[in-house]
């Protein structure tokens, strides 16, 4: 066991953990954000995608300590205009179903829309295709993505 | 995945008041009411506070008089709906809302809902006679009652009005949650709420004709109540439960089903930090840790004998070979008309015989298997996605030798189920009172299971094989046999009388005994097999193959006939007008008859009806060297009076998702009995580069509603068959598709 220090959505958490474990866990177990979810564990289904240093990562992968002193983003902390502009989309087209998907589509989604204002299906296809959805609300998800595209235009 | 045998009863509201008992009342009363008038409906001012696991509960109320509840208004005036069936996706909390809403005259802003908790008395599925979600049946048992619970709050709440102003009641109106005398008075709900209480229950209050609907069936009034909280992260599952103490529970399961525990040596996981206790449980070894990560380390460090001597043993290519064998004589006869064996002896035309093979499928739903569970010795209180509370809430009290009204099971938010987390063994409510009991009262418990766990655990879609056989003769299909080699879900369950004729489950064979079109001899017949592999319904149950074999089959021999598809289907449908309504709208929204296709692309159409929901559809694809590449979809519905068509159509664009990822790409082989896929690198799913555009029309219809959570999984297969047909290419006749696929 090791002291670490995460800083996650601006704050600074202390937390005692196996250096192996995955960062998912700390930031659902041991920080108590729970918005970040479990899906499968080796980096396949995308649910558990999560900010660190701004790039999206699936920290079910990432072993806590390799995070350093790296800001580390949740869905709970999204604050960007684009990362607003996708959960207004999000809810103006009721895309979500079960919903357990949808935190770390909406990270990849913003992640997106933060390097690419404009992106095309093809863009949307190359950026989404980590993140499934057993729901297959996909349809849903590429126009709420144009649509937060269009709404930030203006 | 249980078909709707009868109608709701909408008086059986009033005998399940009669029957329920003081602990009942008493129990609910402390739990979750407040003043109540009679049956129907609880007004009070208990503040709604978010959708988290534990802190819905209102306060202690301190009348003890028996409560239906399924409606609380709060002072804040919001108008909180408790659902009695599971919100996993499919939309009952916005339905149920809907129809509630609709003749209370609120206004959707104000309108919240939550899961009704555990009481089959006051919740019960009018389809099941229990408490539980499933067959599609949310809307259609709970049209007219939650209609009424609407309609009887509107009329109390107007009736307090107008003893407060004191007026006639006849001379209020309430429009969009304001109530309003002539005189110029009004307030809302929140201010009579309390003071309706006083008002008497109408036990048959008038509902709106449906010219007066405002909400129901409108596009665009009705969001989704859950978009918001799915949307920002807090949303909460069972996996996020975290209670302060709680220990997380993964259980080593043994490699083969019906395999069991020889012997474990559990020393190196007691070693590792964070693990409290190892404990063997009916299900496997159980390790007991503080979080995830340590009960993970835990289990791998477990070393476990396993003994095998009444596991089965056989792996998928063994079952496709003995499948095979039984396929080449008739087995039970489920239907038989004309004199099919006599037609085919005849000679003349041309006899076409095909073989359909469906592999094992697992759920897999996004949220794996998991439960929560914390008990003093005496009290229970459990939370988790439960699909059957009523079942699941007995099997805890028994294993747990507590009494029924001591377990306080309430279901919440499920990430997905697709008919895992309801079974007819109960299987997840055991295996969480069982490890409970294991360690003994106190620390709260939560049984994970791994990704891995959820996928290698069975209660798949069972295996089948459609071996069929139909002549055609001066372009007229004549003859028509269907013999089928399956597995029962039912055999050996409490739903076995239910479901079970003959010896025959009709779960397996239902679609194929009963298909569309006018065949004058025909016969379905049954091999059901015993094999030690739990099997499950899954999304639309057995037409997720039945629904396939016959629309791939009708479709050759249309072909083979030189008929066009869909002109064909629509000439056999002389007694399936609704049938026929959704194939004709498809055509026409796909411009079937003149569409001019893209070199290298081809269409296919199927059309299956499931839990009274008639579905057609329409696919567009080409061929790539990955397999199949599906442009488009068309999809007409008919599911009887449309009540929110934004879900139908969501509904649809998912459920064609979820079967086109499915057929293409899903298997669970098993190799000397073990399931060999047990991640989505190896069980592929359907990603949005491989979704197709969608476009869906809702049939206008008088019929009584019906469900839609699992009729748009059917013809999406049969329709991607039969457009590869069209481009020449072999019609698909043993899924995956693309087997082998990995990603």
């Amino acid at each position: 066991m090791t002291q670490l220090t995460l800083k996650i959505n601006g704050q600074s958490h202390s937390i005692d953990a196996d250096p192996d474990m995955p960062l998912l866990w700390a930031i659902r177990e041991s920080v108590g954000l729970t918005g970040t979810k479990y899906g499968c564990g080796v980096a396949q289904c995308g649910a558990c995608t999560v900010f660190v240093a701004g790039q999206p990562v699936r920290s079910c992968s990432m072993p806590v300590s390799a995070v350093g002193a790296d800001e580390i983003t949740t869905i709970e902390g999204l604050k960007s205009k684009e990362a607003l502009a996708v959960q207004k989309a999000w809810v103006k087209l009721d895309v979500p179903q079960c919903g357990y998907c949808q935190s770390g589509q909406i990270m990849s989604a913003t992640s997106l829309l933060e390097l690419n204002a404009k992106p095309t299906d093809r863009d949307i296809d190359l950026a989404m295709n980590g993140n499934i959805c057993r729901c297959a609300t996909y349809v849903r998800i590429r126009a709420a993505i144009h649509d937060a595209a269009k709404s930030l235009e203006g | 995945m249980i078909r709707l045998e009868k109608s709701f009863v909408a008086t059986e509201l009033p005998r399940a008041i009669a029957r329920m008992t003081v602990e009942d009342a008493t129990r609910l009363s402390r739990r979750s009411i407040l003043k109540t008038g009679a049956a129907g409906l609880a007004l009070g001012v208990y503040l709604a506070r978010g959708n988290k696991a534990f802190a819905q509960q209102p306060p202690a109320s301190p009348v003890n008089v028996a409560p239906n509840t399924f409606l609380i208004i709060g002072s804040d005036n919001t108008v909180t709906v408790l659902c009695k069936h599971i919100e996993m996706g499919q939309g009952p909390f916005t339905g149920m809302a809907t129809l509630v809403a609709e003749e209370l005259d609120a206004d959707w802003s104000q309108m919240r809902a939550d899961h009704a908790p555990s009481n089959p008395g006051l919740y019960k599925n009018l389809a099941f006679g229990v408490q539980g979600t499933g067959g599609s049946t949310a809307i259609a048992n709970s049209f007219e009652q939650m209609r009424k619970v609407g309609a009887s709050a509107r009329a109390m709440l107007v009736g307090a009005a107008a003893a407060e102003w004191n007026v006639p009641a006849e001379e209020i109106t309430v429009q969009n949650g304001v109530i309003r005398h002539s005189s110029g008075k009004e307030g809302r709900f929140g201010e009579f709420a309390e003071k309706a209480n006083q008002q008497p229950l109408l036990e048959n209050p008038k509902l709106k004709d449906s010219s007066q609907f405002r909400l129901i069936g409108k596009e665009g009034v009705v969001k989704r109540l859950d978009s918001a909280a799915k949307s920002n992260g807090s949303a909460v599952y069972t996996m996020d439960i975290n209670e302060p103490g709680m220990l997380t529970v993964l259980i080593a399961r043994p490699p083969r089903f019906g395999g069991t525990v020889a012997s474990f040596d559990a020393s190196a996981t007691k070693a590792i930090p964070g693990v409290v206790d190892v404990k063997q449980v009916p299900m496997g070894v159980a390790v007991y840790a503080k979080g995830f990560w340590a009960a993970r380390k835990g289990r791998e460090a477990l070393k476990v004998t396993w003994d095998d001597s009444k596991a089965e043993k056989r792996g998928t290519a063994q079952l496709l070979s003995e499948f095979r064998t039984l396929s080449k004589t008739p087995g039970k006869i489920v239907k038989q008309e004309g004199a099919v064996d006599a037609e085919f002896a005849k000679g003349g035309g041309r006899i076409i015989e095909a073989e359909f093979v469906f592999p094992y499928l697992a759920h897999a739903a996004m949220e794996p298997l998991n439960s929560y569970l914390k008990w003093d010795g005496e009290k229970v209180v459990s939370r988790f996605g439960s699909q059957f509370p009523t079942p699941d809430m007995a099997v805890i009290a028994k294993v747990l030798g507590v009494k029924p009204e001591n377990v306080d099971l309430k279901t919440i938010l499920a990430g997905g189920s697709f008919g895992r987390r309801a079974q007819q063994t109960t299987h997840i409510a055991f295996e969480l009172a069982s490890v409970a009991k294991a360690i003994g009262p106190g620390p709260g418990v939560k049984v994970v299971w791994t990704r891995e766990d959820d996928m290698r655990g069975g209660y798949y879609r069972p295996y089948a094989v459609h071996k069929m056989r139909g002549l055609v003769r001066d372009k007229k299909i004549v003859a028509w046999t269907d013999t089928i080699v399956s597995q029962s879900i039912m055999k050996g369950s409490p739903f076995e009388a239910m479901t079970m004729k003959n010896g025959l489950d009709s779960t397996v064979y239902e679609g194929s005994n009963e298909i569309p079109y006018d065949v004058e001899n025909f016969r379905c017949d049954l091999h059901q097999v015993e094999i030690g592999v739990p099997v499950l319904w899954w999304r639309s149950v057995g037409h997720t193959h039945t629904g396939y074999a016959v629309e791939a089959f009708v479709d050759e021999l249309l072909d083979a006939a030189g008929i066009d598809p869909v002109e064909g289907r629509l000439a056999l449908m002389s007694k399936k007008p609704r049938h026929a309504g959704v194939l004709k709208a498809v055509a026409e929204l796909s411009n079937w008859k003149n569409a001019k296709l893209a070199p290298g692309r081809a269409r296919g159409v199927a059309v299956v009806e499931s839990f009274n929901t008639f579905v057609a559809q329409v696919v567009e694809l080409s061929m790539t060297e990955e397999g199949p590449k599906v442009h488009k979809v068309w999809c007409a519905v008919d599911c009887g009076v449309a009540v929110n068509p934004d879900i139908i159509r969501a509904q649809m664009e998912g459920g064609i998702g979820f079967g086109l990822g499915h057929i293409l790409y899903a298997d669970i082989p098993l190799e000397e009995g073990r399931p060999v896929s047990g991640n989505f690198d190896t069980y592929r799913s359907l990603r949005i580069n491989e979704m197709p555009e969608i476009e869906v029309t809702i049939v206008q219809s008088t019929e009584k509603p019906s469900g839609v959570g699992e009729p748009g999984v059917p013809p999406i297969g049969p329709a991607v068959a039969n457009a590869i047909a069209k481009l020449g290419l072999t019609r698909p006749r043993q899924l995956p598709m693309v087997p082998g696929a990995s990603v």
